[in-house]
């Protein structure tokens, strides 16, 4: 029980935050461009009919009206039309949230991925503390921390397209697929039967999840070295050897398991960062995801699209934070969450 | 071991009472001075100074010698790479190697100013918060959740265009706006730590203020995860800055910087690669090597040298 009030209080102390949030964005972005400004620009444009569209909008209330407007729909579940030209009025709630799949799949992939990915790594750089391993494990860390994330996708997605080349030129695409490895997104795909579409997808995945983890993992795996050095040289590992249990166990079932934990407090850090990896990846890789939509919101003035898009983006970062914190009351019995 | 030599040489001119003249006595050195000196034998991270600073100075003097200036778009466009161009032109046909320059140069300075502004703010709030604790504590941290909340790219993004962004100066400051909550936080957990010390309760017996207690006497305790966290957020602006440019919301023209030079000039990579690889290899190296710089820092300042060395 203390739980649910746990969840649901920390939850309540993000309302403001986001109300804050939500009301700074929307006064800054509608004070600095007019949606309507092109459809003005046209010539021999109706007046009339700029009035109409203007009061179809309600673009010709103040800012702070419009905004409380906008509130009040919005808690009772009516997120409101792109107020963009060019979009046709397209409510803003079907268009967000099939972007937030999209990128929600890809962030999830890739934090998964990431995660298991650098605790292995930083486990196998701890056990075998200044060997080769642990000197390919660090200067990689150090290298893909460095590295912009748009610029592995561009490599990748560049030497994928080539490789799909060699593989058509070898005669192999029959067996591996043409194109063998994916640099669309999975939307365009035509997929005969589950087999296939399952198939497809993984290898539309493939590449943009690889780019997201190059830069993820090297943070997850530093992370992990370092606590796995600070356990593996705690009392109770010397004990535990002392009494003869074997290597591994002593690695995976005493080590491991209380090294794992101050590993998560990096998961909502990172997850953040995830987020920004996957809108820039997404553009890379041509897909309809938060990314894309972000950019056009903006550059539009659309603050109907833009509203819903950041009260998205800032719930599953609230949520993400708080699942963060509940995985480490689970892992550390020591922490009480409530 | 100098030290120990100091000393060595220092008894063989001690005196028949077995005191030591003051002036053979091995210098005491300061924090500041035994900082520098574990730094100066960091390996990596001396090398790491080394290279970034070939490439400030590169980018700072080589253009005014190099042949081709920026604005120059009178060459054949994408020539191949030759010793009159040593990384091509670009389809407009400006020469690749002065566009490097100048995106390194704005990239840098982009960077700097993100650091500065970022590690004031952060150290500011954080020590505030840290220090009073209590109202101003509550409302500093939900300030900082209020800005943890958006992503720090999208952020800049939006906030970019409301002061009509496009100049690196706008950019840098958008960018800081979104930098400075890990310093902060940082900040705030050794201010609180601190201040349980004797020594802040003897600045307040004799007298001192909260604002002479926060800078004269926490702040300067701080120095070592200040610089250090002021260090990597270099490195950080510099790929937030590619990334915000590179998704076409950060610099804009006439100014420029090494995410845009990569944005104008991507879609060359199979066929020019030196057109992609060029800025590419320079921005992974600026940022890499701040990140060994930080890391040495880091050992530097750690008073237990820490056992593993990244």
């Amino acid at each position: 029980m203390s739980l649910v009030w746990y969840v649901l209080r920390r939850l309540a102390i993000s309302l403001p935050v986001l109300f804050v949030g939500t009301f700074l964005c929307f006064v800054m972005v509608a004070n600095t461009g007019d949606p309507l400004g092109e459809l003005r620009n046209k010539p021999g444009v109706n007046l009339q009919a700029i009035a109409d569209t203007e009061h179809k909008l309600g673009l010709d209330k103040g800012v702070f009206a419009r905004y409380f407007t906008w509130l009040w729909d919005f808690v009772r579940g009516d997120w409101g039309i792109s107020i963009a030209q060019g979009n046709a009025y397209t409510p803003v709630a079907p268009k967000v949230m099939a972007a937030f799949r999209v990128t929600l799949e890809l962030v999830l992939a890739a934090s998964v991925l990431a995660l298991v990915f650098g605790v292995l790594v930083g486990v196998l750089a701890a056990v075998k503390q200044y060997s080769i391993w642990d000197y390919i494990a660090t200067a990689l860390a150090f290298l893909f921390f460095s590295m912009p994330i748009f610029c592995v996708a561009i490599v990748l997605k560049g030497y994928a397209i080539q490789l799909n080349g060699v593989v058509r030129d070898l005669g192999l695409a029959d067996v591996l697929g043409d194109p063998w490895l994916r640099t669309v997104s999975p939307e365009s795909l035509a997929a005969t039967g589950f087999g296939d579409a399952l198939a497809k997808f993984t290898g539309a995945f493939l590449l943009p999840t690889l780019s997201i983890m190059a830069i993820t993992f090297a943070a997850y795996s530093r992370f992990q070295r370092a606590s796995m050095l600070d356990v593996l040289n705690a009392d109770y590992i010397r004990t535990a050897r002392a009494k003869g249990v074997s290597n591994s166990r002593v690695i995976w079932r005493h080590a491991f398991r209380n090294a794992l934990i101050p590993v998560m407090t990096l998961f909502s850090v990172n997850f953040g960062a995830t987020v920004t990896g996957a809108i820039i990846t997404e553009t890379v890789f041509n897909w309809h995801g938060m990314g894309t939509l972000l950019v056009e919101a903006v550059v539009k003035n659309d603050t109907q699209v833009l509203m819903g898009w950041l009260v998205v983006i800032a719930l599953s970062v609230i949520v993400a934070n708080l699942l963060a914190d509940l995985m480490y009351g689970i892992l550390d019995p020591r922490i009480r969450v409530g | 071991m100098a030290d120990l030599n100091s000393l060595i040489a220092a008894g063989d001119t001690a005196t028949a009472d077995g005191t030591l003249p003051p002036e053979a006595l091995p210098e005491p050195r300061s924090q500041g001075k035994l900082v520098l000196r574990k730094f100066l034998h960091h390996k990596l991270a001396m090398a790491s100074t080394g290279v970034l600073v070939l490439i400030v100075l590169l980018s700072l003097l080589l253009p005014l010698f190099w042949k081709h200036g920026y604005e120059d778009s009178s060459f054949a466009s994408f020539a191949k790479p030759s010793g009159d161009f040593p990384l091509g032109t670009t389809q407009v046909g400006k020469d690749m190697v002065s566009q490097v320059l100048r995106g390194t140069q704005f990239s840098l300075l982009i960077a700097l100013t993100v650091s500065v502004l970022a590690t004031v703010i952060g150290v500011v709030f954080g020590a505030i918060a840290g220090y009073l604790r209590g109202f101003s504590d509550s409302a500093i941290s939900r300030v900082t959740d209020l800005f943890l909340i958006i992503p720090q790219v999208a952020a800049a993004a939006i906030l970019a265009k409301v002061f009509g962004g496009g100049s690196w100066y706008i950019v840098a400051l958008v960018l800081a706006a979104f930098s400075w909550m890990q310093i902060a936080r940082i900040t705030r957990a050794e201010a609180m730590s601190l201040s349980q010390r004797e020594f802040v309760d003897a600045a307040r017996a004799s007298g001192a203020g909260t604002f002479r207690i926060i800078f004269k006497h926490l702040v300067p305790n701080m120095v070592g995860s200040i610089t250090v966290n002021a260090t990597l957020a270099v490195a950080q602006a510099v790929l937030a800055e590619a990334a915000l440019s590179f998704i076409g919301l950060g610099v804009q023209l006439p100014d420029t910087s090494l995410g845009r030079v990569i944005l104008e000039n991507y879609a060359q990579l199979q066929t020019r690669p030196a057109l992609f690889f060029g800025p590419f290899i320079v921005l992974v190296l600026i940022s890499l090597t701040i990140n060994f710089i930080g890391d040495g820092l880091r050992d530097a300042f750690d008073p237990r040298q820490r056992r593993m060395k990244a």
